[in-house]
C-alpha cells in the first residue's frame, strides 16, 4: 500500500466577475491529477505559479474536498477520514502568515502541542529539540511578531513536526528565504527522509528538487505533464542544446519570433540584475545560434553560450509545451 | 480528561493572546464608562439607592455583552487575518473544542468591563455597591460569562462559513440592550418581544446578577441562563460539522 495515493483528483473552484450583473464560472484548479507516494520517498510537485499545486496539497491535507476523484493518506480516505488522516500528518505552509504573532514561539508550539495531543510530560523536551533543529534556540521566548521572515517559517516546520507524524507536507517551504536559511532548511528535509518519513515537497525551484527528491511529478495548468526521477526527466531533453544569449534590454515579441524558427523546441527568459537571459532549447544536432541573433531585431546582445540541457531545462520544456 | 485540558488550555492560550495588546485592553476599559455614565445620569433622577445600583449592574453588562458580542464574532476573522484558521482546522481535535475556548476567551475579557465599570459607579458616581449575596454573585458572573462566551460560539460557527457573519456581533449588540433588559425592564417593552428575551441567555444571566446582589433569588435564573448556553453550544456543535464542511467544498477557509 502506497503511503500517499492520489486518483484523479479534479478540483473546480466556483468564481465570480462583476457586481450588479454577477457572471459566474468555474475554474479547474486541478484536472486529473494522480500519483502515488512510496513509504520514505521524497516525492517533489514542481510547476509554475497556479499550477495547482497548494490545491492539490491542500485536498490531501484536508483542506479542501475534491470536486471528483479520491486520494488516500496511509490507507485512510481524505474526506471520509478527515481526522484520522489529521493525525498522522504535518504540514508546513511558505510564507509568514499562519502564527500567533503576539505571542513567543514557545507558545505557539506549545499550543499546537496540544492540539496535536502531545502527550504534556512530553511536550517541553519535544519541543526543545525542534528549536534545536530549526535553529531557533535561545529565541523561543520573543514574541513571533519581532521574527524574521526565515524565522516564521523554521517556525512552522517546528510546528509541522511536533507529532512526529510519519508523512509530512511541505508547500513551498523555502520560498523568499534567503540563500543561506533556504539551505539549511533544504537540508532539515533531508534528514526527515533519512529519519523515515514520507515527504510530498512543493516547489518551483528545479534545483531544489532536483537536489532532494527522489521522484518528481511536473504540474502545470492542473495536469501532471510528466513524472519519474529527476534523471529520467532530465532525459526527456538530454538529446537537446540550450543555447543561451544575454541581451541588455530585450524588444517585444523576441521571444514568440525566436519560437517560430524551425527546430526550436522551447524559448524563455531569464532576468538577471542588468540584463535578460534567452533560453532556447534546440535539437543537439542543429546549429540556431546566428538564426536566433538575426531575429533580435538589433538588440543590445551580451554572452552567447551553448550548453548541455539541466533539470530546469526539462521543466521548461514541458511546461512550454503545454501552452 | 484530555477534553478539558484542551479546553482550559485553549482559554489560556487565547486569553494570553487577546491580553498581550495594552492599548485594546484599556480600549475595553474605557468604553463601557461611557455607557455607564449615561445610564447613571439617567436613573440619578430616582430616590431609591438600589435603583442606582440596578442601573450600575446594567451597565455593567452592557459593557461585558458589547466586549463579548463584537469581540467574539470577530474571533474567526481574526484567525482569518493571521493565517492560523486553516492551521487549526486542519489539526485533529472536533472545531468545536478548538473554538469555544477562543469564545469563551473573548467573553472572559467582558469581566474586565464589568469592574471597570462598577469601581467607575462607586468613586465617581458614589454608588452603593453593597450585594446580598456575594457567592451567589460571584457565580453569577461566572455563568453569565460562560453563557455569553456559548453565545459568540454559535456567532463564530457561521463565521466560519460566512466571512462577513463578523457583522453579526455589531447587529446584536444594541438590540439586546434593550431586549436583554439591561437598563429598561422587561415589562416595558411590548409583549411580542418576550419570547425573544426568552431565548437571550443575557437576559438571564443579567436577572441572576441582579437578583443576586439586590438580594433576590438568582438560581433559577442562572439554571436557565446556563441551560441556554449549553443549547447554544450543542447548536453550534451540530451546525459546525455542516460548515466546515461547506467552506472546504467552498474554498473559503484560506480567505480573508
Amino acid at each position: 500500500m502506497s503511503v500517499i495515493e492520489a486518483v484523479d483528483l479534479h478540483r473546480t473552484y466556483r468564481t465570480s466577475t462583476g457586481t450588479i450583473r454577477r457572471k459566474w464560472m468555474d475554474v479547474e484548479a486541478v484536472r486529473g491529477v494522480s500519483f502515488a507516494i512510496e513509504k520514505g520517498e521524497l516525492f517533489g510537485l514542481l510547476g509554475p505559479n497556479g499550477a495547482g499545486k497548494t490545491t492539490t496539497i491542500k485536498m490531501l491535507i484536508t483542506l479542501l474536498i475534491p470536486t471528483s476523484g479520491t486520494a488516500r493518506v496511509l490507507g485512510h480516505d481524505v474526506v471520509k477520514d478527515a481526522r484520522e488522516v489529521r493525525k498522522r500528518i504535518g504540514y508546513v505552509f511558505g510564507g509568514e502568515r499562519g502564527v500567533y504573532e503576539r505571542l513567543s514561539g514557545y507558545d505557539n508550539l506549545r499550543y499546537f502541542a496540544e492540539l496535536y495531543g502531545v502527550p504534556p510530560g512530553e511536550q517541553k523536551q519535544r519541543i526543545a529539540s525542534l528549536l534545536e533543529l530549526v535553529g531557533l534556540t535561545g529565541r523561543e521566548q520573543e514574541r513571533t511578531e519581532g521574527y524574521s521572515r526565515g524565522m516564521k517559517q523554521r517556525l512552522h516546520v517546528a510546528r509541522g513536526l511536533l507529532h512526529d507524524p510519519p508523512v509530512v507536507f511541505l508547500d513551498e517551504p523555502t520560498i523568499g528565504l534567503d540563500p543561506v536559511g533556504a539551505r539549511e532548511l533544504r537540508a532539515t528535509i533531508a534528514s526527515l527522509v533519512e529519519g523515515g518519513k514520507t515527504v510530498l515537497l512543493t516547489t518551483h525551484y528545479m534545483f531544489e528538487a532536483d537536489a532532494l527528491c527522489d521522484r518528481i511529478a511536473v504540474i502545470n495548468r492542473g495536469e501532471i505533464v510528466a513524472h519519474g526521477t529527476p534523471a529520467q526527466l532530465k532525459q526527456n531533453v538530454a538529446e537537446g542544446a540550450i543555447v543561451e544569449v544575454e541581451i541588455f534590454g530585450i524588444p517585444e515579441g523576441t521571444v514568440e519570433r525566436v519560437r517560430e524558427l524551425p527546430g526550436v523546441n522551447a524559448v524563455s527568459v531569464e532576468e538577471r540584475e542588468q540584463a535578460q537571459v534567452l533560453i532556447v532549447q534546440t535539437p543537439a544536432d542543429v546549429e540556431l545560434t546566428h538564426a536566433i541573433l538575426g531575429r533580435l531585431n538589433g538588440a543590445n546582445v551580451g554572452r552567447v553560450s551553448r550548453r548541455e540541457p539541466s533539470l530546469e531545462d526539462a521543466y521548461v520544456a514541458l511546461v512550454s509545451s503545454e501552452e | 480528561m484530555k477534553v478539558l485540558r484542551l479546553l482550559a488550555f485553549g482559554w489560556y492560550f487565547q486569553f494570553k493572546a487577546i491580553s498581550r495588546s495594552p492599548f485594546e485592553g484599556l480600549f475595553q476599559i474605557i468604553w463601557p464608562l461611557f455607557f455607564a455614565t449615561v445610564a447613571f445620569l439617567m436613573f440619578r433622577v430616582g430616590t431609591d439607592p438600589k435603583t442606582l445600583l440596578y442601573a450600575s449592574l446594567g451597565a455593567a453588562v452592557m459593557g461585558m455583552w458589547s466586549a463579548t458580542s463584537t469581540t467574539a464574532s470577530g474571533a474567526m476573522q481574526r484567525e482569518r487575518w493571521h493565517g492560523t484558521l486553516e492551521a487549526l482546522v486542519a489539526s485533529p481535535p472536533h472545531f468545536s473544542l478548538i473554538l469555544l475556548p477562543i469564545t469563551l476567551a473573548m467573553s472572559t475579557i467582558g469581566i474586565y468591563c464589568l469592574v471597570a465599570t462598577l469601581l467607575f459607579g462607586r468613586f465617581v458616581f458614589g454608588i452603593d455597591l453593597t450585594v446580598e449575596h456575594k457567592v451567589a454573585f460571584g457565580v453569577s458572573i461566572v455563568g453569565t460569562v460562560l453563557s455569553f462566551g456559548a453565545l459568540g460560539f454559535l456567532f463564530a460557527v457561521s463565521f466560519v462559513r460566512f466571512r462577513a457573519a463578523w457583522a453579526l456581533g455589531n447587529l446584536f449588540e444594541y438590540p439586546v440592550w434593550l431586549i436583554g433588559g439591561f437598563l429598561v425592564p422587561l415589562v416595558l417593552l411590548p409583549d411580542w418581544v418576550r419570547p425573544i428575551s426568552w431565548v437571550l441567555a443575557p437576559t438571564w444571566g443579567m436577572n441572576a446578577i441582579r437578583e443576586s446582589a439586590l438580594g433576590g433569588t438568582p438560581w433559577p435564573d442562572l439554571a436557565l441562563c446556563l441551560a441556554l448556553g449549553v443549547a447554544y453550544v450543542s447548536l453550534g456543535v451540530l451546525a459546525l460539522d455542516r460548515v466546515l464542511g461547506a467552506a472546504r467544498k467552498r474554498a473559503t477557509l484560506s480567505l480573508t
